[in-house]
């Protein structure tokens, strides 16, 4: 088993499927009515918040109290980051109170990695800058084989923000992996320069979002920040949203059995119209209880539990 | 005055001889007090580099003059030229004036400054460049180094106003709107990475509109640290045309790649970014072409903190003066009189300091440096003279060491350690 999940590209395919055989198990247990499991009793998991993200902590505390190991919040509110504490120093704190796995969300791209260098625990990456969320992308890969059966061969399109995305880059790797074929989206300023190099020379990209819809499997919404029109990305949020949004005539383009995804939290008339973000093909609320699921899979093999 | 006896060296690769230095100059023969065995030695004209940060006054705990002074004589170099983003910036006499005697006290290579082109670098008002050219220092080349002269019009007019004393604007061409945020070069990596990407176009942009400038008021224009193919491009068109334009490139943007970010490790994080492979190339063919006039160290010294952080938050730059030769060699192989052309001769002519990169004949200044290219070194950062360890080549095997380093004629190095 890898040590440290930095990045989606950490995940051979035998590995994230393990994980996600493992997630499934772990899914099982929240039907129970004690939804406890023993395995990480003393085992310390610190969830290292950079920046504020409720539902992401939130679910990794979860994740890691339902497997019984000692959780330590450290919030870069109130605490001696704010007093201008450096990453390092943070880190060598964390290792001398004895942290078995640290869970970093951080604005930098990278600071996992960098954290990775200065603590001997596992380190998980719960969001690094515009660089990747790979527990996203398993909860997301998740939730595509729990509804349609399957991911090799599916046809996910993303679409959005590609950009400022962290959970685009870790899908797109981990899809990939996984034999799915992913089609980008969005207006050429927010798809990133040399992008299938870059991630999979099997990605491609669309600026049209209606010609691909029709041949979807999976249509993954992203958020979108209406700041973005500040700095020229597109010219409004109402155009933004005629071109890219997803409403309900064009979720009618859709084959009949395509989900559509979104990582939240949602623009509800920007990105995603309402009739969509809550129809029956929406995954918006599963993915969020499938996140614990998957977070608990990555918290137990990563520590040396056996599947 | 002790003199020396260098017995059997090989000047720029020729054949064996005995040099002796006596009174600051290379004598016709005679006798010396010391004999250094030069065998299988090559003499240089002393190093030249047109862009160091020495950090002093301001930030003596990255470096100081003296310990920039140290690294530089131990890389083989006679002469450095300070950059002026110290703090307070190098903007007035009496600042060019402290590094300059800064750089006399510390006796170790001529320490020439560079004056900033603006008031602070703010790049809204000019500093008193004349003040600047009549000072003690005696500066010639202006440069607002970390930041890009961006007006246009206040370009326009830097390069202008110095024609009155034969000055040089060197740009650090980043234009800054299309770099806000950047962090590395803008391309594969960058998008795999997730950081923000410095466009090559940036570079390209500012180079082309500075040449035309240059060009339009007839005034001399030099290029810091060029890191594109495009830029190549630019220059190449721009000298065909014979505009007045001399461009420097870094060990480092000769060596290195984009691909090295993948670690995350900030001290690979440099301004401007390392780039391609195919950039690379396209560098290195230009040195050899002269499209490239020299090779500088954009030597940047940073304290441990300021380097031992995430990516984002640290500072670019990376320590060079004491591999600059080693890697230069290890790019361009044992090609003496280029490597003297561009690392010596060159950057001494454009910013005219007499009595370096002269040749190693009789009468001559005695500026020079004694190389011996069959040692191999492994660099080790705990090692280094500088007062920081940001070099991006711990742990890689470079050709080549400065055995000795005079200045007119006094050792400033011998055995491969500073004399003081």
């Amino acid at each position: 088993m890898i040590k440290h999940l930095r990045s989606a590209a950490d995940l051979d395919a035998d590995t994230a499927t393990l994980i996600l055989d493992t997630a499934g198990e772990m899914a099982a247990l929240a039907g129970r009515e004690v939804k406890k499991l023993p395995t990480l009793r003393g085992r310390t998991v610190v969830n290292l918040f950079y920046e504020d993200s409720t539902r992401t902590r939130i679910s990794f505390e979860a994740a890691a109290k339902r497997l019984s190991a000692d959780v330590i919040n450290f919030s870069a509110k109130g605490s001696s980051v704010s007093k201008g504490e450096s990453l390092k120093d943070t880190a060598l704190t964390l290792q001398a109170m004895g942290a078995d796995a640290v869970v970093i969300r951080h604005p930098a791209s990278g600071a996992p990695h960098r954290l990775a260098q200065w603590v001997d625990g596992s380190v998980v990456n719960a969001g690094d800058g515009t660089h990747e969320h790979p527990t996203q992308a398993l909860l997301d890969a998740y939730t595509m084989r729990s509804r349609l059966g399957k991911i090799d061969g599916l046809r996910v399109a993303i679409v959005g923000d590609v950009l400022h995305s962290r959970v685009a880059r870790s899908n797109v790797l981990l899809l990939t992996t996984l034999g799915a074929q992913v089609t980008l989206v969005g207006p050429p300023t927010l798809i990133p320069v040399d992008i299938a190099a870059a991630l999979s020379p099997a990605t491609k990209v669309s600026y049209d979002l209606d010609s691909v819809l029709p041949e979807a499997d999976v249509v993954m919404m992203l958020r979108v920040q209406t700041e973005r029109m500040q700095d020229s990305y597109f010219p409004s949020a109402r155009e933004y949203s005629r071109r890219y949004g997803l409403d309900a005539p064009r979720m009618r383009k859709l084959p009949e059995h395509a989900i559509v995804m979104h990582p939240g939290p949602m623009n509800r008339g920007m990105e995603i119209a309402p009739e969509v973000a809550d129809s029956t093909r929406s995954t918006i609320v599963e993915q969020v209880a499938n996140g614990v699921s998957a977070r608990m899979a990555v918290l137990y093999l990563l520590l040396g539990g056996k599947a | 005055m002790t003199s020396y006896l260098l017995k059997g060296v090989s000047v720029l690769g020729g054949a064996k001889q005995d040099l002796v230095i006596r009174d600051g100059i290379i004598a016709d023969g005679g006798k010396a007090d010391e004999t250094i065995d030069a065998d299988g030695l090559v003499a240089l004209p002393g190093l030249v580099d047109l862009h160091t940060h020495l950090r002093e006054p301001g930030r003596e705990d990255a470096e100081t003059v003296e310990t920039g002074s140290r690294a530089a004589a131990l890389g083989g170099y006679t002469a450095v030229c300070a950059m002026a983003n110290t703090s307070p910036v190098a903007d007035t006499a009496g600042v060019v004036e402290q590094v300059w005697r800064l750089g006399r006290e510390a006796g170790l290579v001529d320490v020439q400054p560079i004056g900033a082109v603006t008031v602070g670098l703010a790049g809204t008002q000019l500093a008193e460049l004349g003040a600047m050219a009549t000072s003690a220092a005696n500066v010639r080349i202006f440069s607002d180094d970390g930041f890009c002269v961006a007006d246009p019009r206040l370009m326009r007019r830097a390069l202008e106003y110095v024609k009155a004393f034969d000055g040089i604007i060197a740009q650090h061409a980043e234009e800054p709107r299309l770099t806000e945020g950047a962090q590395m070069h803008e391309g594969e990596v960058s998008t795999r990475l997730g950081l923000t990407g410095w466009p090559a176009v940036a570079e390209e942009a500012i180079i082309a509109r500075d040449v035309l400038l240059a060009e339009h008021v007839g005034s001399r224009l030099h290029v810091c640290h060029v890191s594109t193919a495009g830029s190549v491009e630019v220059l190449r068109q721009a000298k065909a045309r014979g505009v007045r334009v001399t461009a420097e490139v870094t060990p480092h943007h000769l060596l290195l790649t984009d691909e090295l970010a993948a670690s995350y490790d900030p001290v690979f994080k440099v301004n401007p970014p390392l780039r391609t492979r195919a950039d690379v190339e396209a560098l290195r063919q230009a040195l050899v072409d002269g499209v490239i006039d020299v090779v500088a160290t954009d030597h940047a010294p940073h304290a441990v903190q300021d380097k031992e952080c995430e990516w984002a938050y640290a500072r670019p730059g990376m320590v060079g003066l004491e591999t600059a030769l080693p890697v230069v060699l290890s790019v361009l192989g044992e090609r003496w009189d280029l490597i003297a052309d561009r690392m010596s001769r060159t950057p001494a002519k454009i910013v005219g300091l007499d009595g370096h990169g002269g040749e190693l004949t009789a009468g001559s200044p005695a500026n020079l440096t004694l190389v011996d290219p069959s040692a191999r070194r492994v660099v080790d950062p705990s090692e280094l003279a500088s007062r920081s360890r940001n070099t991006p080549y711990a742990g890689t095997t470079l050709p080549g060491r400065i055995v000795a380093t005079f200045l007119r004629g006094v050792p400033t190095v011998l055995d491969g350690k500073a004399v003081k």
